[in-house]
């Protein structure tokens, strides 16, 4: 975390060496263990409670994805089994310096030219875009709007015409970047037909996933306040034995539970490729989003000063559920992507 | 016991069906044969009605009567908590003289245990039982009382012995409800319904033999009462019957279910009416505004989240393993979903959620959820108890300073 990089190497390897992580859910004909999402979220939820300082969402869930979303076989297999053993950090490049994560709105250009395609135009709030050896750019052709002309591409990060430069990131824990493509050379993944789709696809699972991350530290912080409220006396009694601090745990328990069940719900229904999932992916999304972050000010309430403190691990998981809350879209958002998505 | 197969008891009671089922029949007359063959309650005792038949085998027997469109036994309203109350701690002769008159529907029971003072401290009643000869002297009021207008027995919690501590001086009995020392009031609720009632014992008389258990147990028995209530609530469920029910018995049927549901017309909307949400979203044109359509998204993914949740606890419970924290979440979610349908039922039906009855939307209903959801909060166990049982039992919070202890006499009274 208090490196440039933000992540531990040698922890890296362990992941994916040993427990082949970033391949959970990628196909075992591509390099990885054959999984789906519900795998997939398994890891990123603990991943979430340990609030692990690791390149995983941005080349396993993001990048991983896309690619998959995307590709033909031929990309699949050039690019899926570097990713999955870890050795290619990767990330999606999806949102510009507006902030908006409706692909819709997307100018980045991409122009044809001899043996792929010119991109120009500006990528920000890039998760791990300042470390990742690949990037998958989403962007539009020549004089397109709306989600027509969108679609996927590829390239190396130190192509020519790529700069990149790290933001500062209020979480410390999850690194972003700005991009600036200036005329770089990159590949089309699969075909200009589908791109919204695959877009739309990625972005669904990310939510999902992202849920499930977030369940996963709302959980731990659950349990810190828990613990804290047994141990620390005031008026001569646990604090916790104050039905002020008891009904606040009982109403965090029933918070965390009920995003749990949605986060739960929705890989299973991505996974079985239900009708439903890309609602319930916006569904997953805004309600683990309000809970974290919920969770988090009330455990740093329940700590009372010692929460506000910097030594206090707690505002980390804080900033954690912060940049959750806005990553992938707010939760205002989601709820009318929800509503849409019901034909409300 | 030895393990009988779902195929067997299927064939049994299809062979027993086949012999004695008559729709012509009269409810009693039919219930009376459901009784003596113990196919009523097949999970009960053998020597009570029942057949030994374990718990997971019961679903197959239900299928088979609404195969061939058999009416069951009797299983409205406290009857079935009175049974297994008594088949747990009552006395042969009390489950002789009571139990084949509650399968049969012939008695209709209630439950005596709130009162005005003692609510969510159940423990506290100051209903008194005094023993007087052969028989127990009671004097106090009961609040909350469902059906007690039409009932024959009564479940009741009094209070026998002042000088020991609170919960250990309460005792349990059967009482006859219609004797003159019981007088039943209706209770109008804030929504115009009268479902309860409350009840005053003015030296109403329980003869010894109707004692549950020992003197000082009714805590206790009581537990047992409240448990089943907890767990009956999903049991609850009956199937659906095929063929076209034709028969006298179907109508006394009608008759008697009318009369169980009466008090219940407006508990779905005491939930909220969540299933008219979206309807009424496009009904009144609210799903323009996106203001609404974010409070209406916010509702939906809450009672959506909340429905998972009780799956969940439902999956565990059948995967044998321990209910996790999410089994004792669902009442205190119920209240939350209950109360969000209020908000945004007011906030589509806009000005016409001044009215109600006839000329109000959807024939009163939208008015009566708004006048009916406070109760959700409050009955079976306010959210408050809910969530000192939730931090108490899930997260193991130290418990509250009492102040309770000791003989009850010299308790602060409610």
């Amino acid at each position: 975390m208090a490196t440039a990089e933000g992540y531990d190497p040698a922890v890296w390897r362990q992941m994916s060496e040993d427990l082949a992580l970033p391949g959970i859910h990628i196909p075992e004909e591509y390099g990885g263990a054959g999984f789906g999402m519900v795998e997939l979220c398994i890891v990123t939820e603990e991943l979430g409670r340990a609030l692990l300082c690791a390149p995983y969402f941005s080349t396993a869930v993001l990048a991983a994805n896309a690619i998959m979303n995307s590709g033909t076989d031929t990309q699949k297999s050039a690019l899926l089994p570097d990713v999955a053993r870890g050795a290619r950090l990767a990330t999606l490049a999806i949102t510009e310096p507006d902030g908006n994560w409706d692909p819709a709105s997307i100018k980045l250009v991409a122009t044809p030219e001899a043996d792929g395609y010119r991109l120009d135009g500006v990528k920000s709030y890039v998760v791990d875009g300042q470390i990742a050896d690949l990037l998958i750019v989403a962007a539009r052709t020549p004089r397109t709007v709306g989600r027509d002309g969108l679609a996927l591409f590829a390239l190396g990060a130190t192509t020519g015409g790529v700069e990149r430069r790290p933001l500062e990131s209020m979480d410390p824990t999850r690194k972003i970047a700005r991009i600036d493509f200036r005329g770089a050379h990159a590949n089309l993944l699969g075909s200009l037909d589908d791109g919204a789709n695959a877009i739309l696809r990625t972005l669904d699972q990310a939510a999902i996933a992202l849920a499930n991350e977030m369940v996963g530290g709302a959980q731990i912080l659950l349990e810190s306040a828990v613990d804290y409220a047994k141990l620390r006396v005031q008026f001569g009694r646990a604090i916790g034995s104050f039905q002020a601090i008891k009904h606040k745990l009982a109403d965090m328990l029933l918070e965390v539970e009920l995003a749990k069940s949605a986060a739960y719900y929705a890989a299973q229904a991505a996974a079985v490729n239900d009708p439903e999932w890309p609602a319930l992916a916006s569904l997953a999304k805004a309600s683990a989003s309000e809970t974290y972050l919920r969770t988090a000010i009330e455990c740093i309430q329940i700590h009372g000063g010692i929460g506000f403190t910097w030594d206090n691990d707690t505002h980390l998981w804080f900033k954690r559920a912060k940049s959750s809350e806005v990553f992938l879209g707010l939760p205002s958002y989601h709820r009318e992507l929800l509503m849409q998505r019901w034909g409300v | 016991m030895s393990k009988v197969s779902e195929a067997e008891v299927r064939a049994e009671v299809r062979e027993w069906l086949a012999a004695n089922w008559d729709p012509e029949l009269s409810l009693v007359e039919w219930r009376s044969k459901l009784a003596d063959s113990g196919w009523g309650m097949p999970q009960w005792p053998k020597e009570w009605y029942g057949r030994d038949l374990p718990h997971g085998l019961v679903r197959a027997v239900e299928e088979e009567f609404a195969s061939v469109g058999a009416v069951g036994a009797a299983k409205s309203g406290v009857r079935l908590l009175a049974a297994a109350t008594l088949l747990e701690h009552g006395s042969d002769l009390q489950k002789k003289k009571l139990l084949r008159r509650i399968l049969t529907g012939e008695d209709t029971w209630c439950q005596f245990f709130s009162e005005p003072g003692s609510g969510s401290d159940l423990a506290g009643a100051t209903t008194r039982a005094d023993l007087k000869g052969d028989f127990w002297i009671v004097n106090g009021q009961k609040v909350w009382t469902t059906s007690a207008h039409h009932a024959d027995h009564g479940l009741l919690l009094a209070r026998t012995d002042w000088d020991a501590p609170k919960h250990e001086g309460l005792s349990y009995f059967v009482i006859d409800v219609k004797q003159p020392g019981v007088d039943v009031q209706p209770l109008k609720q804030m929504n115009g319904h009268a479902s309860f009632n409350q009840v005053f014992f003015t030296d109403a008389k329980v003869p010894q033999e109707n004692l549950v258990g020992r003197v000082g147990d009714g805590w206790k028995v009581a537990m047992t009462t409240l448990a089943h209530e907890r767990r009956g609530v999903d049991a609850m469920s009956a199937l659906p019957r095929s063929g076209s029910p034709k028969g006298r018995i179907y109508l006394e049927e009608r008759a008697e279910t009318e009369k169980a549901n009466q008090p219940y017309t407006w508990y779905p909307q005491r939930a909220g009416r969540v299933d008219l949400i979206i309807e009424r979203a496009k009904e009144t044109g609210a799903n323009k505004d996106p203001y609404v359509r974010q409070e209406i998204a916010k509702l939906l993914i809450l009672a959506k989240s909340a429905d998972w949740t009780a799956r969940r606890a439902r999956a565990a419970q059948q995967q044998g393993r321990p209910q996790g924290p999410e089994g004792s979440l669902g009442k205190l979610a119920g209240s939350h979903v209950a109360r969000a349908c209020s908000r945004v039922h007011t906030l589509m039906t806009g000005t016409d959620a001044m009215l109600t009855g006839r000329e109000s939307p959807r024939d009163g209903i939208i008015a009566e959820i708004l006048v009916s959801v406070p109760a959700v909060s409050i009955a079976g166990g306010t959210d408050e108890i809910q969530r000192n049982i939730i931090a108490e039992r899930v997260l193991d919070l130290p418990k509250e300073p009492r102040f309770d202890t000791g003989p009850f006499r010299d308790v602060r009274k409610n």
